[in-house]
């Protein structure tokens, strides 16, 4: 979707009488990247319909980089403001317009994942775009390639998402609103940990790391040894423990626009908007599966539950069929 | 809806985890000794550490205080949250006090809370210890390992309040040696209470029961997890089987252990009252409250066990019956975080790395220009001034004062009317009287009267005044050329003020 070549004709733009403000429109599609069409001898923009010869003004230019620029303030929602409405309607029902847009967002090293009146222009940043985050800015504690931190702000990151969106269904539903709370969030995390705890146990493993390799030390130990919250002096959240740390990330989410604060039961409640799901869905999911997949780890599911715990994997009508669980 | 679980399900989120066999088993033995052994490292290190405080502290007994602050908090542990940290630091200070009387409570206190701080190892991003100890792996390598421990951790309860629980590996401290089936622990402890009773050894019995209590805070605490796991994710815990058999336990147990400390109860009650030596008496009357806790613990398990069943419902209701999906999405559980968790960090720190760098959505950054930036630069610092900005002058406006009587015909009324107790008069006399003063007077005295008529006595009682003025309407009709209605008699009545307070203080 990032490499929308215009195509000989902007069909539709063709037919439409030109705007009154296009007198001095000089090089009218110098923002398309369309090198196919860039060098074709062009008809003064002044011209009222030269067959088939896209016309794209300088103000149509102005208003796709509008779009945009709208698109790039996550927490304006459509319904709120007119000229985002109007823009979007204009996305949907000009596909010239749709295409010149779409390459704005490119050219600034923008993905478009969707744009419709419930996300908007939901772009989101490519890689090495100026618009990417990147994990040093996040927190500094993990800058460092390697370090406890880091993983723990990434774990947290992944683990908001599937608690927000426990089942597949759930990310496929577009209508579906996720919830979380910033110690469910910890809760979730901790029990899948304990259990590998548990199992490890069971196994007769001993799961302590060597000493001075602490690369090796299991992802799941790293989280349960971290407290989950501590008293501060100043009655804030201990910015260490992993309470502080989900919470960290459920606040860069909402300022992206991909969660909304509701509540402060346990730790601070949120519901997730349509963008989070777009980009749960269509960008970090299946990059952090790609790479789950490239360290040869590939995970065996029926494409059906989720959140099971690794034992009853399979035992899902045992829950319709149980009804009480109590034996009589 | 797929096949039932087979004989040997092989979990899929760990098919990538394969860990290397445990060691000889002699030397596992060994490791779990070091681990236990390492366990009590913190509590002899307080005594070795308190000489590096500012001050005189090597009269305290660190590990003493220790153990009691862990005791506290195991006690005070509750199904949703833990002990309040400042509730722990009160309870610990009389243990503190009596190891060194002369000293200031401030001192106490402070000594309490290096206990506690350090129990949580506050200095620590973990806040937990870590030892370090060798074992041969199954190669017959020598390999040192980390173990990551903590005694005391703190929680969220309600609120943002963070609470404070022991850990397992606490109470083993504790309690020593309870890596055993806690039921049949139970039972042991409590048929050895009996016998002890019942031989009249009141000493050991006490302690024994304590033994039992925190055996039932334990079991609670197991129960609480796996409830709490199943609030969460209808799924994640097997409600086939596991919970199921587990609450059934649950209950028998809870029902076992009511009729049995229930006869205890009883028991030592007898025993309270019987017995002759105060100390008995005394040591068995704690008995019955240590075991009344007990009660009241598996009375609270018990109802907890009764909420499972609806709350396994609700959240399969809302789990399990959701219409169907169109299409199947990504698994971000089973196939990502699950996967996950196992693997190595240095590994998994790359899939997180690829979520957080996807998953986090865009900033607009923020540029500078290089004029902006000279412009801050060189803009001198906004000054601060300490009081703030100068107030303007108010410009007042006077009101006219249009009041209906001024002040000095308000004092020549209350003159007037400043009678004698025993001397009540005519309202039709001061009205005369009046009227020779000012013309305006008699209105204000008459207004005055009428108030009088339904003195202010719950205040003036309140405010402990001595004379209350009063007026009365005996019938008679006011002849006066300005004002109709009764000719009241006013007067003035002491009260009697000393009494008054007296009354007050009795009634506060």
């Amino acid at each position: 979707m990032t490499d929308h070549h215009p195509e000989p004709a902007f069909g539709d733009a063709a037919e439409a009488p030109a705007p009154a403000a296009t007198g001095t429109g000089g090089e009218p599609r110098a923002t398309a990247p369309a090198p196919g069409t860039g060098g074709e001898p062009r008809a003064t923009p002044t011209a009222s319909g030269t067959g088939g010869e896209p016309r794209v003004t300088p103000a149509d230019a102005a208003d796709a980089a509008r779009l945009v620029a709208f698109g790039l303030q996550p927490k304006l929602l459509p319904a709120r403001d007119a000229e985002y409405s109007e823009l979007l309607r204009r996305h949907r029902e000009d596909p010239a317009f749709a295409r010149l847009a779409d390459a704005v967002a490119a050219g600034l090293g923008l993905i478009v994942l969707e744009v419709s009146p419930r996300a908007g222009m939901a772009v989101t940043a490519a890689e090495d775009s100026v618009f990417a985050v990147r994990m040093g800015d996040y927190a500094r504690r993990a800058a460092a390639p390697d370090s406890a931190d880091r993983f723990l702000h990434g774990l947290a990151h992944l683990a908001v998402a599937a608690m927000a969106f426990p089942r597949p269904e759930d990310l496929a539903d577009d209508g579906y609103i996720g919830r979380i709370t910033v110690n469910g969030v910890d809760a979730f995390v901790r029990q899948a940990c304990r259990r590998l705890e548990e199992r490890a146990e069971e196994a007769g493993e001993n799961t302590d790391p060597e000493s001075g390799a602490p690369g090796l030390e299991a992802a799941w130990r790293i989280y349960a040894r971290r407290s989950s919250t501590g008293a501060t002096k100043d009655a804030r959240r201990l910015a260490g423990s992993t309470t502080g740390i989900v919470a960290k990330a459920v606040a860069f989410l909402t300022e992206s626009g991909f969660l909304q604060r509701t509540g402060d039961d346990a730790g601070g409640a949120y519901r997730t908007t349509a963008r989070y799901q777009l980009q749960v869905r269509d960008m970090a999911g299946s990059a952090a599966l790609s790479e789950l997949i490239e360290l040869g780890v590939v995970a065996v599911t029926d494409g059906g539950a989720t959140l099971l715990p690794p034992t009853d994997a399979d035992d899902l009508e045992l829950v319709a069929d149980a009804g009480l669980p109590f034996h009589s | 809806m797929t096949s039932p679980a087979s004989t040997e399900p092989v979990p899929p989120q760990l098919s990538a985890a394969a860990r290397p066999a445990p060691g000889p088993a002699a030397d596992e033995g060994l490791a779990r000794r070091l681990r236990a052994l390492a366990c009590t490292a913190p509590l002899h290190d307080l005594d070795v550490r308190k000489a590096n405080l500012a001050g005189e502290y090597s009269v305290y007994a660190m590990a003493e205080v220790a153990l009691a602050s862990i005791d506290l908090v195991t006690l005070n542990m509750d199904f949703d949250t833990g002990a309040d940290h400042e509730q722990i630091v009160a309870r610990l200070i009389p243990r503190v006090a009596a190891q060194a009387p002369a000293r200031p409570a401030s001192e106490h206190e402070r000594v309490a809370r290096w206990v506690l701080e350090n129990l949580i190892n506050v200095g620590s991003v973990d806040r937990g210890f870590r030892a370090v100890y060798g074992t041969f792996n199954p190669d017959g390598v020598y390999v040192r390992r980390d173990y990551d421990f903590k005694l005391l951790e703190e929680v969220p309860g309600y609120g943002g309040a963070v609470y404070l629980r022991t850990t397992d590996e606490a109470v083993n401290v504790l309690v020593g040696a309870l890596d055993t089936d806690v039921t049949s622990a139970q039972i042991a402890a409590e048929v050895k209470l009996e016998v002890l009773i019942s031989r009249g050894r009141l000493a050991d019995a006490q302690l024994a029961a304590e033994q039992a209590r925190y055996r039932t805070v334990q079991y609670a605490e197991t129960l609480r997890r796996t409830l709490e796991a199943t609030r969460r994710n209808v799924r994640a815990v097997d409600w086939l089987n596991a919970v199921p058999d587990m609450i059934a336990e649950a209950l028998d147990h809870v029902a076992d252990r009511y009729r049995h400390e229930n006869a205890i109860l009883t028991n030592i009650r007898k025993a309270r009252d019987e017995a002759e030596d105060p100390e008995h008496k005394r040591r068995a009357a704690e008995l019955v409250d240590i075991v009344k806790d007990c009660i009241r613990r598996h009375t609270q398990l018990q109802s907890r066990l009764l909420e499972a069943g609806p709350l396994f419902r609700a959240e399969q209701d809302r789990q399990a019956f959701a219409r169907p999906a169109a299409r199947a999405g990504l698994d971000l559980y089973g196939q990502l975080v699950a996967p996950l968790l196992p693997l190595p960090v240095a590994d998994a720190i790359r899939v997180t790395d690829a979520f957080f760098a996807r998953g986090t959505g865009l900033r607009t950054p923020v540029s500078v220009r290089v004029g902006d930036l000279v412009d801050i630069l060189l803009t001198p610092p906004m000054e601060r001034e300490h009081l703030g900005a100068e107030m303007p002058e108010p410009d007042l406006v006077a009101t006219p004062d249009d009041s209906r009587f001024s002040e000095e015909q308000l004092a020549a009324a209350m003159e007037l009317l400043d009678l004698e107790h025993d001397a009540p008069r005519r309202l039709s006399g001061l009205l005369a009287e009046a009227r020779r003063l000012d013309p305006e007077l008699p209105y204000l005295v008459a207004l005055l009267a009428v108030h009088a008529a339904s003195p202010p006595v719950g205040t003036a009682y309140r405010q402990g005044e001595e004379r209350l003025l009063f007026a009365v309407d005996d019938g008679t009709q006011l002849d006066d050329p300005e004002f109709g209605g009764a000719d009241l008699i006013v007067g003035t009545a002491l009260l009697d003020a000393a009494g008054m307070a007296a009354g007050r203080t009795e009634a506060a």
